[in-house]
């Protein structure tokens, strides 16, 4: 069974690839991920704070103390003795491209443009096949407008895209007014492909301590729902990769992505829940099901139930929410 | 003439121009940490972490010992074994290595050993430079060369080292600490090549075969009889005759190489000088130039500048004098009271005795001798002068001082403070910041822009706060077209900067000023009008000298780019652009340089940010017009209230105003002893915002007085009346207890003496139900609140304090128990002070404590002022520093001497039992005295007794008994100290005396690391973390300290975290206190050296506690006996991962980067390590600790 797929401009055997998480942090870990068969390698983000964090976090709690004290000019070993964080990243990124023969696709985390951005160029450098780029900003104030969200969001690729030649994807938030159109914006600028869709931390809160608190769950298939159905509706609509991620725990829920128009399909939930090697049942699982249908490849069902192929695509759209809704009344 | 390439030229200090020789021409460097030598040995671990080779191409291995002690016996050891091994230290330091130096000379052992020569603790310690700890050692066959200069400490390391190759004999190559160790100039660098050419490796060849090895055994170290012992140790005799020649030799070899030429005995002057003084190190700099400035006035006058001490070659300082000379003055930076003169003056005597005639007429001249610049005290041009002067005299005074105003003993020779040897061709430049602001940092990079990128040689001397927290630096900049000889303070500056504007009104900034210098300031908010702003007294400064005035808003520009309180780019800018010494365009291109240099690889981000601050620096500094008259009043500042004792108007007001150098010998106590309880004097101010507090919130738990490490915000309850004359913005609720109805509460901040740390307003559970941010105390500024809040402050003091007898043992109520250790000059939100502060709430009335030399040493001792205060009744903690390593010891003898007291006032109390009456007499001496009750119980008795003696006449017991009386109230002893002398330096003292039995409390303010020198790593320093000489990360687990003193069975340990169970602590303090025999506390205390957002430093308490890095628990041998097991875990099983923990601080984080599997290694290894050690706790703690079948069950 022909599974193979083109992600990016990047001609993979099968879709199925780890999404960006700290399972590549171990070296390990990833020379497991490409046993099981992993098509390609996503890596962690390297978030644009931490690109400064460290640094003012030095500047503001350790070289305020020093200088000070006839005794201790300094009170830790000198600050070149460690690199930071991207130079870290950098490393890793080019460790990573020496152990494994599959693609490496590195992913950048901010939420304005600024020099942080350049570090594309150094990913580039590092070897990288290809870039993520993960637009994290969460208007929360009334002066932020739906333009401003949109328009920030293309600045920061627009950046990228001007640092570097390899192929770039846009890891996007299921939260615009219109998807297609910023979609087909993105296009505009040359992105090669998009992500769907970016799982936001959500804060909870402590009800004794009333504190914001962290918190990160899994996901489940459930999840899956909200990226069919966009996926579905992108397919077609833009010249463009599409990835699901977010939600993918069975081979059905990949068969089904797929379906909806995925180019490439992202497991990060169901690897940490199983370990690495789940990537291949996810892979023979899929196989299987092709198979046992009489598939003639994967590509045969790519989009095959997209808005512009399914046979009612009404079901995508508004007609679904009512019925849906009078389905749980009954 | 050599062929050698041209030396570079680099701007570094003295330690790192010694360190750079010693670490090329070793093999094994020993270290342990004592200022000022200390950097000299970081820089040796990170050269050695770095895998920077030494001269034959290895990298030294680089060792940190328990002690210098501890050092010096391995050092012994290594060179016994044929290694080529150095060393660094300093004062206490050089004393504890003394035992071996005598060996490793005795031993004919080439050795080379590096002192910054500093003060030793006498009526005092001191951190700064004297040459005492080097004239202790000279008795020991050591031989001791003296740098003057940067350039020379550099220069003669290399010459020492070859010396003791080719000689055998060992070497002591020392220079002054601070002066030349933390100065920074230009210098010519050594090459490898110059090394290689003054090394004769056929001198290591026999080195090494002299070594001990099983291949070519011999004996050394025997014990010889009366028959052998004095002629063998004359054999050495001839080693040292020939060591004067041969060590100028390898000067003249080395000046052949270099063209730097120095002698035996350096003489500056002309060849008919009759008045010559004969000094060493940096004090000869100043009287060179002080001769060279009064022979161009028409004087003859010359120095002697001895570098080679010992041996002292009596030959070859009788050649080096003119024949024209008639009188001498010998200085000596030393004291050896009762002495008939200091060493330098008592070996010239005898050099012009012993050489009498021999190269001019050595009976005529006369020859004084006396002291100077002791404890870093300046040496100046003016002082020099005096002495030349006094040489003048028919009847020179000896054994004089100068320096100082001695008007007891009338030692001093009287000099004109106004008088300064100026040459105009070099620039000064003085700048007053904050440590926090940058200021420093910022000036030794311009001094290396200004020593590497012109012709100009330059200088950099810092001066430095002696209290941790908002402390104050002054940078002291030169720079010149010749190398520049002037190793004091600048008096006289052409260019002085302002950096904080607030010192103008407490420091005399403008006194450093030259007339016509230029004047920088930085102003809060717009530059127009700060004319009117300044504090009349500048104002007439700057008129009478006629100074130009420049000002900038520097925290504005800093703000807009995010920058925080970091100014010292933007100073550093204006420097630049006011002083004219670079061009404007290169200075800031070498700023910006700079800037890429040290923040290029933390993002770009960073770099613009500081970019962007150079540009707004040059566009918006401005000149201030000058008016031509003065208006306003001008009014008189006190820096103490008129309310403060006299001793502290007299003396400690003197020392505020950075005047201390004014005062007399009179004016200070003969012995040490000073006064308690004088930092409530001195108003600090630091704090931008304080806590204000909520009383609608607030629910009166005091854990925000509890964490206060300043003892700034307090609480007291009252009865409702006492509030009716309050000022009119007191603030005052009911107060929540059961057991005191009716009264009322205030929560109340000390606004002057508040560092801002808000570790208080983190460690507050009250919060708004509606506005959760808002809590019962909140920071706001303090400015507007200054006055209000003071006035507060001072009714809230007056409001009485509670019974002690009638509070709960509790966390809440212990906080109303008046603190006797108040606004110290500890970090903001230092980790320690809460702790030392509880002590004193406990038993502060009756405590005595033991300090180790550190952090606790220098925020309880350093002054001007010292933080442990008094009670109403005039009791509080009597404290004292012995040294580093003996203070277990040191409390062990404090309570002998408590327990003899005792003792004494009870033989002589049952001697007068028939006049006292038997039933007080046996309530007193029997009275349990184990809690709050039972001491004001045994003071009412005391009292009682007191009465009775007013009616015994004449009875010498009655009236001995009148004085001891007080010590039949028990005394709490403790020693206090950090995990350096913990672990580390005074372990095996520690050891002893918590075998000794004796009730004696020690407290342990472990940090994890030796704060005080500055973060290096001790054995209490956990797996994983890096610190100074564990960068890459410490392998091996922290030593257990508590674990191995329950071993014993009978000692109380208790391990507490304040931040995470308050309540434990405080138990485990009353426990360790009522246990009557050694108790021991291990607390932990967060630091700034771990790399933490301070004000949080109670959240990581908690963490630590709560991964599993730190545990808690209480192990009371009473418990033995009541058949319950001693050991109670009060942490449970670690909630979190070791690595929660470990990603919250910059200590462990570091490995993370730079090492990033060693890291996970090291971390994984921690975690197991935690993991195993919780199992051995959860055992132990059902152990029963009795003699028994090893089942824990008593033998019958």
């Amino acid at each position: 069974m022909n599974l193979s797929t083109n992600y990016l401009g990047l001609e993979l055997p099968h879709p199925f690839m780890p999404g960006a998480s700290p399972l590549v942090d171990n070296i390990d870990e990833v020379r497991r991920l490409e046993d099981a068969g992993a098509a390609a390698i996503v890596m962690h983000s390297l978030f644009e704070e931490q690109l400064e964090e460290e640094a003012l976090f030095e500047e503001r709690h350790m070289h305020v103390h020093e200088h000070s004290f006839a005794e201790a000019v300094t009170y830790r070993p000198p600050a070149s003795d460690f690199a930071l964080e991207p130079n870290q990243y950098l490393d890793h990124l080019h460790r990573i491209k020496q152990s494994v023969s599959i693609p490496v696709i590195a992913s950048l985390n901010g939420s304005r443009t600024g020099g942080w951005t350049n570090y594309s160029n150094l990913i580039q450098k590092a070897g990288a096949d290809a870039l993520e780029i993960n637009v994290y900003f969460l208007p929360a104030a009334a002066d932020d407008s739906n333009d401003d969200v949109e328009e920030r969001t293309l600045e920061i690729v627009r950046a990228v895209k001007n640092e570097i030649t390899i192929p770039t994807a846009v890891k996007l938030s299921p939260f615009f007014s219109s998807l297609p159109r910023f979609a087909r914006q993105l296009n505009g600028l040359g992105v090669e492909g998009m992500i769907l869709f970016n799982r936001f931390y959500q804060p909870d809160i402590d009800i004794e301590g009333l504190e914001v608190v962290p918190r990160i769950e899994l996901s489940t298939s459930a999840e899956l729902l909200l990226r069919i159905r966009w996926l579905a509706a992108l397919h077609g609509q833009v010249n463009a990769s599409l990835a699901v991620s977010g939600g993918v725990h069975t081979p059905e829920d990949a068969i089904k992505a797929i379906m909806a128009g995925a180019d490439a399909v992202q497991v990060v939930s169901a690897l940490l829940r199983h370990g690495s090697g789940y990537l291949r049942t996810l892979i023979d699982g899929t196989q299987a099901w092709l198979e046992e249908h009489d598939y003639e490849s994967l590509q045969q069902m790519q989009g095959s139930m997209s808005l512009q192929h399914c046979p009612n695509p009404e079901k995508f759209e508004r007609v679904n929410y009512l019925r849906t809704l009078q389905l749980w009344k009954s | 003439m050599n062929t050698l390439a041209p030396a570079t030229v680099a701007t570094i200090d003295g330690n790192e121009a010694a360190v750079s020789v010693a670490y090329r021409l070793s093999e094994v460097i020993v270290i342990y940490p004592i200022t000022p030598s200390t950097p000299m040995a970081e820089v040796s671990d990170e050269w050695s972490a770095a895998g920077k080779p030494n001269l034959w191409e290895g990298v030294p291995e680089v060792v940190e010992m328990q002690s210098e002690g501890g050092a010096a016996g391995a050092l012994h050891g290594a060179l016994q074994g044929g290694a080529l091994a150095t060393t660094f230290t300093a004062s206490q330091g050089l004393l504890l290595m003394i035992p071996n130096m005598y060996k490793i000379a005795g031993e004919l052992t080439p050795f080379c050993m590096h002192v910054t020569a500093r003060a030793l603790a006498t009526h005092s310690l001191s951190i700064f430079g004297d040459h005492s700890d080097v004239m202790a050692c000279r008795q020991t066959g050591f031989a001791m060369l003296a740098s003057a200069s940067v350039q020379e400490a550099q220069d003669l390391a290399l010459v020492a080292h070859a010396a003791t190759l080719e000689s055998r004999v060992p070497f002591l190559h020392f220079f002054d600490g601070f002066r030349t160790s933390h100065e920074i100039a230009k210098i010519e660098l050594l090459s490898d090549d110059v090394l290689r050419a003054m090394i004769d490796d056929s001198t290591i060849d026999a080195h090494r075969r002299r070594a001990l090895s099983p291949d070519h055994p011999v004996i050394r170290g025997t014990a010889q009889n009366p028959d052998t012992y004095f002629q063998a140790r004359e054999a050495v005799n001839g080693y040292y005759q020939e060591l004067p020649e041969r060590v100028q030799t390898i000067m003249d070899r080395f000046s052949e190489l270099t063209g730097r030429q120095y002698r035996l005995f350096d003489y500056y002057g002309p060849a008919d000088a009759e008045r010559v003084v004969v000094c060493m190190a940096s004090g000869s700099e100043t009287a060179m130039e002080t001769s060279a400035w009064l022979n161009e006035q028409g004087e003859k006058t010359g120095v002697v500048r001895v570098r080679l001490y010992r041996p002292f070659s009596a030959k070859h300082l009788i050649e080096a004098l003119p024949p024209s000379v008639k009188a001498i003055a010998v200085l000596d930076r030393t004291k050896e009271p009762g002495s008939p003169g200091e060493p330098l003056f008592l070996d010239v005597a005898t050099a012009l005795r012993q050489h009498a005639g021999e190269h001019f007429n050595t009976d005529k001249v006369r020859l004084i001798g006396g002291r100077y610049g002791l404890g870093s005290k300046d040496f100046t041009p003016a002082m020099a002068k005096a002495v030349f002067d006094e040489l003048k005299k028919d009847d020179p005074k000896n054994s004089f001082t100068v320096g100082i105003a001695d008007d007891v003993t009338g030692t001093s020779l009287p000099y004109d403070r106004g008088f300064v040897v100026d040459r105009p061709e070099v620039r000064r430049a003085v700048f007053f910041g904050l440590g926090s602001d940058g200021t420093v940092g910022a000036n030794k990079n311009s001094i290396k822009i200004i020593g590497e990128h012109t012709d100009n040689h330059a200088q950099a001397y810092f001066v430095y706060d002696s209290k941790k927290a908002g402390a104050i630096t002054i940078s002291h900049l030169r720079f010149g077209p010749d190398p520049i000889r002037e190793p004091y303070q600048i008096e006289q500056a052409q260019f002085v900067a302002c950096h904080q504007f607030d010192f103008l009104n407490k420091y005399d900034v403008l006194g450093y000023s030259a007339p016509g210098a230029t004047v920088l300031l930085n102003v809060p908010g717009p530059v127009e009008g700060v004319w009117d702003k300044l504090p009349r007294n500048i104002r007439s400064q700057i008129l009478e000298k006629g100074l130009k005035l420049h000002a900038i808003d520097a925290y504005r520009i800093a703000r807009e780019q995010n920058m925080g309180g970091r100014i010292n780019t933007i100073m550093q800018v204006c420097f630049f652009a006011l002083s004219g010494i670079l061009s404007p365009d290169k200075a800031i291109a070498k700023i910006k340089e700079a800037i890429e240099k040290t923040y290029g690889r933390k993002g770009r981000a960073i770099v613009e940010r500081n970019f962007a601050v150079v540009d707004a620096a040059r566009a918006e500094l401005h000149p201030i017009p000058v008016p031509e008259s003065l208006d306003g009043e001008e009014i008189e500042r006190t820096p103490v209230p008129d309310e403060a004792p006299e001793f502290v108007k007299r003396v400690t007001s003197v020392l505020l105003a950075g005047k201390g150098d004014l005062l007399p010998v009179s004016a200070f106590p003969v012995d040490g002893t000073w006064p308690t309880g004088t930092a409530k004097w001195e108003k600090r101010n630091l704090a931008p915002s304080i806590p204000v507090w909520d009383a609608d919130i607030c629910i009166q738990c005091n854990k925000c007085v509890m964490a206060c490490p300043h003892a700034a915000i307090r609480a007291k309850f009252y009865e409702p009346s006492l509030a009716e004359s309050a000022p009119s913005t007191f603030k005052s609720t009911p107060f929540r207890s059961r057991e005191f109805p009716g009264m009322s509460y205030t929560l109340q901040v000390a606004p002057e003496d508040c560092t801002g740390c808000e570790l208080c307003v983190h460690v507050c559970p009250a919060k708004d139900k509606a506005t959760p941010k808002h809590k019962a105390i909140n920071m706001e500024p303090q400015s507007p609140l200054r006055d209000a809040e003071r006035d507060n402050y001072r009714f809230f003091l007056d409001l009485p304090s509670p019974d002690r007898t009638t509070l709960k043992q509790d966390v809440k109520h212990i906080q109303f128990l008046e603190p006797l250790f108040e606004y110290s000059g500890a970090c903001a939100g230092c980790g320690e002070t809460p702790y030392v502060k509880l002590l004193t709430q406990l038993f502060g009335d009756r405590l005595l404590i033991a300090n180790a030399t550190g952090c606790s040493s220098i925020y309880g001792g350093n002054l001007p002022t010292t933080p442990y205060t008094v009670n109403a009744d005039g009791r509080g903690p009597a404290w004292a520093n012995s040294l580093f390593e003996d203070n277990a010891e040191f409390g062990l003898g404090l309570r002998l001497a408590m327990d003899r007291m005792a003792y004494l006032a009870q033989h002589a109390l049952r001697k007068l039992a028939p006049q006292v009456g038997d039933s007080l007499v046996e309530e007193i001496l029997s009275a349990q005295q184990s809690d709050e009750t039972m001491i004001a119980s045994q003071r009412q008795r005391v009292v009682a007794l007191r009465e009775k003696l007013k009616g015994v006449s004449g009875n010498a017991d009655a009236r001995a008994l009148e004085f001891l009386a007080d010590y039949l109230v028990r005394k709490s002893v403790w020693s206090v100290g950090g995990d350096g002398w913990a672990y580390d330096i005074g372990y095996g003292g520690l050891d002893h005396v918590l075998a000794s039995g004796r009730d004696l409390n020690l407290l342990v303010l472990d940090t994890e690391v030796y704060s005080n020198t500055g973060g290096q790593c001790s054995k209490s320093t956990p797996m994983s973390a890096s610190a100074k000489f564990s960068s890459e990360g410490k392998a091996l687990p922290k030593k257990d300290l508590g674990l191995m003193a329950l071993t014993y069975g009978s000692v109380y340990v208790a391990s507490v975290a304040m931040g995470a169970k308050d309540a434990q602590t405080t138990r485990a303090f009353l426990e360790a206190e009522s246990y009557p025999g050694p108790s021991l506390i291990l607390a932990y205390s967060h630091c700034i050296a771990h790399g933490i957002t301070m004000n949080q430093g109670m959240d990581e308490q908690k963490l630590a506690v709560d991964s599993g890095s730190w545990k808690l628990f209480r192990f009371d041998p009473r418990r033995i006996d009541q058949d319950a097991p001693p050991l109670q875990l009060d942490s449970p099983a670690p909630r979190l991962p070791l690595s929660d923990f470990l990603t919250h601080q910059l200590r462990f984080r570091a490995l993370e980067r730079s090492n990033p599997e060693r890291a996970q290694q090291l971390r994984q290894k921690a975690q197991e390590f935690v993991s195993a050690d919780r199992a051995l706790f959860e055992k132990l703690a059902e152990f029963p600790f009795k003699a028994g079948n090893g089942n824990g069950e008593k033998q019958e």
